[in-house]
């Protein structure tokens, strides 16, 4: 595809323990194209984030390493680049926002050190400009007062304002592809309304694509235009959204979307959430075949050997043999 | 930082400074010994004319009006007098404590010099080699006392290789770089056994500050901005790490007059280490009184120092 932006290739990110091998991500293969939104979900320990920070190598090697696959950015494998290289593309090509705004700002930098940090190294801005440049980045991305907080430490800002400092300092050098792994899941529901609504903006203003990773299916069904479902360390099921809700093959899918509380059922039948039984199983020695097969209903003999992608619709595949 | 900080700070050595002279001047009054003792058992003087020297010095007054006669001369500048040196205190101080300070300064620089970067370089590269190495040496440096290694230094480059003095000696002829020369040689021992000693702990305490900070999610973002590893040590990990480690070096200042003690006997440096233990020995009580409290005082004082660092290091503190 001409405009694919990241391609990743049967990717195998493992990572060494004293009790053996984990195996976060065990062939992975996803792709994101020029201007979407990508929506990547799973519960927690699904390898949703070590996916995330494969493609930054942001991983600690050791513990961790790539067994298998490639991280094709716009053609490029990113895996052999040195560490050199490596650094001329984050923050410049993919930029990435974590999870826990309140860890993720150094306390004891100013906010506004911290984003001309990035601006200084890639634009070969002085240290005056970086924070002239920080200022605009703080006024994008709706900070009020923006010439007066850049000289605030993160302690003074709350959580929705730190994440929006997060996302200034992903955007800061216009990224081509933004990371955003559960960008709103520390944060409480009216805030993360608004987290969503500026990815959003800034996608539409910098013409960037997103990957958004997350484990709320509702926040996926508003903002992306495709959805990769991962399960212990697998992708079962990949699809555009509409035929991710409207059609889910994977039995695990259609358990993630019959766990999403809806108001409406609660209140008029006293209904009770469905929720998938069991829990995820070891990455350690995983069982062979559908890693699923355990906790799923449909369950057969034919599960105990490893389910292929196979297409059912347009861009629509699914690891099931259902 | 605000100066309303500094000031808050400086403002508080000063009840510190006077809780500590109280404490000093009860327990040595409490103390067994009398500079006194030696006229009552000297049979040539007469037991009224030693009764009669007492009442002179207000010795028989009770400690309070003690305290309040030593602390009045004390802010006027006078120390007292030695019984057994034959001058005043504080002439006898200041000949003594530019030696322990240049000493114990060198020893402290040199312990940071050493133990920043192995420490950091052995946090971040946990159970690595050269973590393992260092590991090593810090325990066994941190484990052999001072009072050994010193002799052990003294046998082998003394004794058996002759390069360097035996005892530290205060008249030194020559001028110039010769004068310097000779001061070196017979400084690099004791600074460096005390330097060593203290470096070997450091590490340890760096290393596991490090250790601490790695695993941050700052950090992970800081490698994720692209600025480069060597940025992400300096700026974002070393910085962070260092707020304990002031902490700790504040805390070691009374462990390291204490190893200066030793060290200053091992090597015979005439600092305010031997003077101490000979007015202990001499029960000469004004000396040791003025020597503990200059002792305490430069405790109090590299606190004050480390509060201010921490406000620099940690901004969050000083805006509380």
């Amino acid at each position: 595809m001409a405009d694919t932006l990241l391609d990743i290739r049967g990717l195998k990110t493992w990572f060494k323990t004293d009790d053996g091998m984990v195996r976060a991500v065990d062939g992975v293969s996803l792709h994101i194209d020029r201007g979407e939104t990508l929506g990547v979900v799973g519960e927690s320990g699904c390898g949703k984030t070590v996916t995330a920070r494969s493609v930054l190598k942001l991983i600690d090697m050791p513990p961790g390493r790539f067994e298998a696959g490639q991280i094709l950015w716009q053609g490029r494998d990113l895996i052999p680049l040195s560490p050199e290289e490596m650094d001329k593309i984050r923050a410049r090509e993919i930029a990435i926002v974590f999870q826990e705004p309140m860890t993720s700002l150094n306390p004891v930098y100013t906010v506004g050190y911290q984003i001309a940090e990035v601006l200084h190294q890639h634009q070969n801005l002085s240290k005056r400009q970086s924070i002239q440049g920080a200022v605009e980045m703080l006024r994008l991305v709706n900070i009020p007062n923006p010439q007066k907080r850049v000289h605030d430490y993160p302690h003074q800002f709350s959580g929705g304002m730190r994440q929006r400092v997060m996302i200034a300092m992903a955007l800061s050098c216009k990224p081509k592809l933004l990371i955003a792994d559960e960008p709103t899941t520390a944060l409480d529901v009216t805030i993360q309304a608004q987290i969503l609504e500026l990815m959003q903006e800034m996608k539409d203003k910098l013409g960037m694509s997103i990957t958004l990773i997350t484990h709320a299916m509702g926040v996926v069904a508003e903002t992306c235009q495709r959805v990769v479902v991962m399960y212990a360390g697998k992708v079962v099921e990949e699809a555009p959204v509409e035929a991710l809700f409207g059609n889910p093959r994977h039995p695990y899918t259609q358990g993630l979307i019959r766990s999403i509380p809806r108001v409406d059922r609660a209140a008029a039948q006293k209904e009770r959430l469905e929720a998938i039984p069991g829990t995820v199983p070891s990455l350690m020695n995983p069982p062979a075949g559908c890693r699923f097969a355990a906790r799923c209903k449909y369950a057969m003999d034919i599960c105990s050997r490893e389910p292929p992608l196979k297409e059912v619709g347009p861009g629509h595949r699914v690891a099931c043999v259902l | 930082m605000s100066r309303q900080y500094v000031i808050r700070r400086i403002l508080l050595m000063i009840p510190s400074i006077f809780g500590i002279s109280v404490v000093l001047f009860t327990v040595l009054a409490l103390a067994p010994g009398d500079p006194f003792s030696e006229l009552a058992a000297n049979p040539a003087i007469p037991p009224e004319v030693a009764a009669a020297l007492r009442a002179k010095f207000g010795l028989d007054d009770p400690v309070w009006t003690r305290y309040y006669h030593w602390l009045i001369a004390m802010l006027h500048g006078d120390w007292g007098f030695s019984f057994a040196s034959r001058i005043n205190v504080e002439t006898l101080i200041l000949q003594r404590l530019p030696t322990t300070l240049v000493v114990i300064g060198a020893a402290q620089l040199l312990a940071i010099v050493v133990a920043l970067p192995v420490g950091v370089l052995a946090g971040t590269r946990p159970y690595s080699i050269f973590d393992q190495i260092a590991n090593t040496l810090a325990f066994v440096g941190f484990s052999l006392p001072t009072f050994f290694t010193g002799l052990l230094l003294i046998l082998v480059f003394s004794v058996q290789l002759d390069w360097l003095p035996m005892v530290y000696r205060t008249d030194i002829s020559g001028a110039g770089w010769q004068w310097y020369w000779e001061q070196f040689k017979q400084s690099i021992m004791p600074i460096a056994v005390l330097g060593l000693f203290q470096g070997a702990s450091l590490v340890r305490y760096v290393r596991s500050a490090v250790l601490d900070v790695v695993r941050l999610d700052y950090v992970t973002t800081a490698r994720s901005k692209g600025i480069g590893e060597r940025s992400v040590i300096a700026r974002h990990i070393v910085r962070t790490a260092l707020i304990p480690v002031v902490t700790l070096v504040a805390l070691q200042m009374p462990v390291i007059f204490g190893g200066a003690l030793v060290t200053e006997q091992i090597f015979r440096v005439p600092g305010i280490g031997s003077l101490l233990i000979s007015a202990m020995l001499s029960n000469d009580t004004p000396v040791v009184m003025a020597v503990t409290f200059v002792l305490s005082c430069l405790v109090v004082f590299f606190n004050f120092i480390a509060d201010i660092l921490y406000g620099w290091l940690d901004p969050r503190i000083s805006y509380r």
